[in-house]
């Protein structure tokens, strides 16, 4: 079904499906009408990309600050911040800038409505590629990026001393790489050690 | 997440001490200090100016608070919240705390009993250089390999 021809309307109905299989019920809508708004999808050619468009997604406190540390790692990039408070668009430059509310596992109705958001800024950005210092916001960033074909960065949060935390775990099937910043827990089948934000 | 523990705390210790020179930023902790001058939540520039200003910052465990504390130079005093308390979600503080101070980062209390003799010796924690502001050349450069899909 999906050739790799240039941009043909076969190949724009078959990245609409193959996204539609995934998404829940309340996204599938929204992906159809951002699609046929948007009319042309514009594939990337084999390789990466000279500027690559990248989403840079944190919670608040300590997650924000370790994203903000990996900032020269992110030059040559459209970056768009995301994260959960508008204060923290201070702490950045003339970047793109975006909030979602926050979440935990336990607020269903918060977790629905981050959700929504997120699709909304992911279908609009289109990143290349997400880079996450946790934690929910990260992970669904990354679920539903990686359904547009962007490749993900998950770098656990230097406070997670004794074990990775859930997320990192629950984002193992999705994250391209998996970083943790202790090196005792890096492992084979799971996060790497490749240094700290300190 | 309100951290009572630690403010009522440090509004006790300061009360005793009859400290004058105390500013809390205490976020939705129920507890109104008599002896701090304090705000709900700071502007993010005003913030960095007390940061800026302050001697020593005392804070919970997180990694926001030991960051702002490493960048600025500033000895920081923690105290781990408690999962069992609801203070956060589990105990990751408590195992973030000994880990740094093992690394000779911060000065820990490990709760409101010992916090008030860590801070009477507050002023013997001395100011180390400010950490930069970014992170360590080897992380750095495995996010830019990954991001620019270098193999």
């Amino acid at each position: 079904m999906s050739t790799r021809a240039g941009v043909s309307s076969l190949q724009h109905h078959a990245v609409v499906r193959r996204s539609v299989r995934w998404v829940p019920d309340g996204l599938c809508e929204k992906t159809l009408i951002i699609r046929s708004i948007n009319g042309q999808n514009k594939r990337e050619p084999q390789g990466a990309p000279s500027r690559p468009r990248l989403l840079a997604i944190a919670s608040g406190g300590g997650h924000w600050v370790q994203l903000l540390r990996l900032r020269p790692a992110f030059e040559g990039c459209d970056v768009t911040f995301v994260t959960v408070s508008r204060a923290y668009q201070q702490d950045i430059g003339t970047e793109a800038f975006q909030i979602v509310n926050d979440a935990t596992r336990w607020d269903k109705v918060g977790l629905i409505k981050m959700g929504l958001k997120l699709a909304w800024i992911v279908l609009t950005v289109r990143p290349h590629v997400v880079v996450s210092t946790g934690a929910a916001p990260g992970y669904f960033a990354i679920r539903l990026a990686r359904l547009l074909g962007a490749r993900a960065l998950w770098l656990d949060s230097i406070a997670n001393v004794e074990h990775v935390s859930m997320t990192c775990e629950l984002v193992a099937k999705h994250a391209d790489l998996r970083l943790t910043q202790w090196e005792h827990l890096a492992r084979p089948d799971g996060p790497k050690f490749e240094g700290a934000v300190l | 997440m309100p951290f009572d523990r630690m403010v009522r705390a440090v509004d006790d210790w300061a009360g005793a001490r009859g400290r004058r020179d105390v500013f809390a930023q205490i976020g939705s902790t129920d507890w109104r200090p008599s002896n701090l001058a304090w705000s709900a939540l700071l502007e993010p520039d005003e913030f960095r100016r007390r940061v800026r200003e302050a001697t020593v910052l005392v804070a919970h465990a997180g990694m926001g608070s030991i960051l702002t504390a490493l960048e600025a130079g500033k000895p920081i005093l923690v105290m781990p919240r408690r999962g069992d308390l609801h203070e956060t979600r589990n105990d990751h503080q408590i195992a973030t705390a000994r880990q740094f101070l093992a690394l000779g980062r911060v000065a820990v209390a490990l709760d409101e009993h010992e916090l008030p003799r860590k801070l009477d010796e507050i002023e013997s924690l001395a100011a180390s250089e400010p950490i930069s502001r970014y992170a360590s050349p080897r992380l750095l450069a495995a996010v830019r390999s990954f991001i620019h899909d270098v193999r």
